[in-house]
């Protein structure tokens, strides 16, 4: 195997961890101090790319659509919160599956309505479009290069918001101990739509710079989802560093067994057999490292109640 | 006085497939079929949601698991409807066994997350074996029983005796000690626990029943349809079926059977009446959730 091929491979596999980061870290917040399954999360993330392509057309300039693209995102996000999601806090997680289960429905079909059917066309922006050579012989989209600086910024700005801030103080108490945080005086019911806000927003970067590589259409943000929990089922409920690690190994894992796997068996097994279980088993090696960590251990590799 | 509304509704479903065919309603016939299928199916999962509190996202995968059975093994040659149900059966069990050992050691969002895992395993899986269809999904024929002929009529009153027979057993199940302490584990585990029960014994015995019975359903709709394709699989059957129970009632004896009911005819005249039919439906169950989270049975016993 050409180590070039290894090499961005590897870089496909962190681009797309990344992303599926900023899916995560809302979903996992949520999900920590709010105890709250939000399935729609996914829906937050299809939002934020039709904006993105939406507001490319209107602007013409990529740069500017997606900081609009954002907070267009983040306030539908609040609007939910303050709509919906609020009368979940207190349910069982059964009513908030199915309730954010009918908000997915509800979604895509108004998506439907105001966008049609067909998927957008979100290109590339202008300028990155092209290949950069980032070693010798390896060259590499420009693009992607930008999603991975946009990510680990994203990350590390949010990094700095848990772990240095007030408002971060009062997240990671919420995690713990959502009662004693409430007890000390902590504000939970806006902290909570905030959080929420942030999250919408987070996810409608990843849907702004995914749009362009994946595609955007109804539905791109169900099986991403699906991703994303796991995710922070393997990283551990409530984790930032746990959603961190979780998707860089799920866009690791699937990254590299997508390209790697049928190679490897190819050389053990006849072709027939090795054309058939590779793609098999590459899509379902996510799956299987989470049931794999689970079954380890059942609360997460980072738990954050214990 | 309580008998006598479902003897009545047992006759008129006795009844129907000649006066159907009289008047040419044939299509409610069908309906009805598919209908009695959704309510084994959901059924099974109120077994293990309702009465045994656990979360179970990734029900379709044997629901799924049992109609590909079907369909395999009629590619395969093998036409003989005893020895497919008994395979369809079978595997749903071990496949219900084998994600049960797992995931029951987990609980709440975990139990549900990898529970739905699981199901995109299968999922996934079967969408890669290229010579089954794949994507496409893959043609299911009826099998022969022998002694009668499977058409839409004779797959409408078997589909009704397994319905019968199976909701008469999970009354006897959900009624008998082993129900009893299923429902108790539900209110409290840790008590259940201390007062000696093999708490993860029983559930996985649940569950690998409702596995069971969801794949008995699948096999039926893939006579059903005689077509089975991913979508079968997928999560949002999972999702379906949850809507199903919660829309009847959760734990409620009757929960699985009027959600099946009411979805399915919700969604046929919705369907009707515009293409935005999901828009209908999700707020229709937006609104259950909210407004009415014991469901449509506990509506009707809050009345009488």
């Amino acid at each position: 195997m050409p180590p070039t091929l290894f090499v961005e491979q590897v870089l496909n596999g962190f681009q797309f961890g990344l992303m599926l980061f900023l899916l995560a870290a809302g979903l996992t917040l949520v999900l920590g101090i709010m105890d709250t399954i939000n399935l729609a999360h996914g829906s937050l993330y299809m939002i934020g790319a039709y904006l993105t392509a939406t507001l490319v057309g209107a602007t013409g300039n990529f740069w500017l659509a997606v900081p609009l693209a954002v907070l267009g995102t983040a306030l539908v996000g609040m609007l939910l919160e303050l709509s919906v999601l609020r009368q979940l806090y207190r349910r069982d997680h059964l009513s908030q599956v199915l309730a954010t289960f009918a908000l997915i429905l509800i979604i895509n079909e108004v998506v439907r309505m105001i966008w049609g059917s067909q998927p957008l066309l979100l290109s590339t922006p202008e300028g990155l479009s092209g290949p950069v050579e980032i070693l010798p012989g390896l060259y590499y989209p420009a693009f992607r290069l930008v999603i991975i600086g946009v990510g680990l910024l994203v990350a590390l700005l949010l990094f700095w918001l848990v772990n240095r801030t007030k408002v971060g103080m009062w997240l990671r108490a919420g995690a713990s101990n959502r009662e004693m945080a409430q007890a000390m005086g902590v504000p939970i019911k806006p902290l909570f739509t905030l959080l929420f806000g942030v999250g919408a927003g987070l996810s409608a970067v990843a849907g702004a710079f995914l749009g362009p590589i994946l595609a955007v259409q109804i539905g791109m943000g169900e099986s991403i989802l699906i991703l994303a929990f796991v995710v922070i089922v393997i990283g551990g409920i409530g984790s930032i560093k746990g959603a961190l690690v979780g998707a860089l190994l799920v866009g690791l894992v699937d990254t590299a067994g997508r390209a790697f796997l049928p190679l490897l068996l190819s050389q053990v097994a006849s072709p027939e057999v090795a054309s058939n279980l590779g793609p098999a088993l590459a899509s379902i090696l996510i799956y299987l490292l989470m049931a794999v960590v689970l079954f380890l251990r059942p609360q997460g590799l980072f738990p954050v109640r214990t | 006085m309580r008998w006598f509304f479902p003897v009545v509704l047992l006759g008129l479903l006795l009844a129907f497939p000649p006066i159907a065919a009289a008047t040419g309603l044939d299509f409610y016939q069908g309906l009805l079929t598919k209908i009695m299928v959704y309510a084994l199916a959901a059924s099974s999962l109120n077994l293990i949601l309702g009465y045994g509190g656990m979360v179970s996202f990734g029900h379709a995968a044997y629901f799924g698991l049992g109609a590909y059975t079907v369909a395999i093994l009629m590619r395969e040659g093998i036409t003989s409807a005893w020895v497919i149900w008994a395979a369809a059966v079978g595997l749903s069990a071990l496949l219900a066994f084998l994600i049960g050992v797992i995931s029951l050691r987990t609980r709440g969002v975990y139990f549900i997350m990898i529970t739905l895992a699981f199901a995109q395993m299968i999922y996934y899986l079967v969408i890669s074996f290229k010579q089954y269809g794949g994507e496409d999904g893959l043609r299911a024929r009826r099998p022969e029983f022998g002694f009668f002929e499977l058409n839409d009529t004779t797959l409408y009153y078997l589909t009704l005796g397994v319905l019968l027979a199976a909701l008469y057993l999970m009354h006897r199940l959900v009624h008998s000690r082993f129900g009893r302490v299923l429902q108790a584990i539900r209110e409290n585990e840790s008590r259940a626990l201390a007062l000696g029960y093999p708490v993860f014994r029983f559930q996985l015995v649940a569950f690998v029943l409702a596995g069971a019975t969801a794949g008995l359903a699948g096999v039926l709709m893939a006579h059903y349809t005689q077509y089975v394709s991913p979508s079968l699989l997928a999560w949002q059957q999972s999702g379906h079926l949850m809507m199903m129970v919660i829309l009847g009632g959760v734990g409620q004896f009757w929960g699985g059977v009027l959600g099946a009911a009411v979805l399915s005819l919700v969604e046929e005249v919705l369907q009707d009446l515009t293409i935005h039919w999901q828009l209908g439906v999700g707020v229709i169950l937006l609104f259950i959730v909210l407004f009415a989270p014991r469901g449509l049975a506990g509506l009707l016993r809050r009345k009488v």
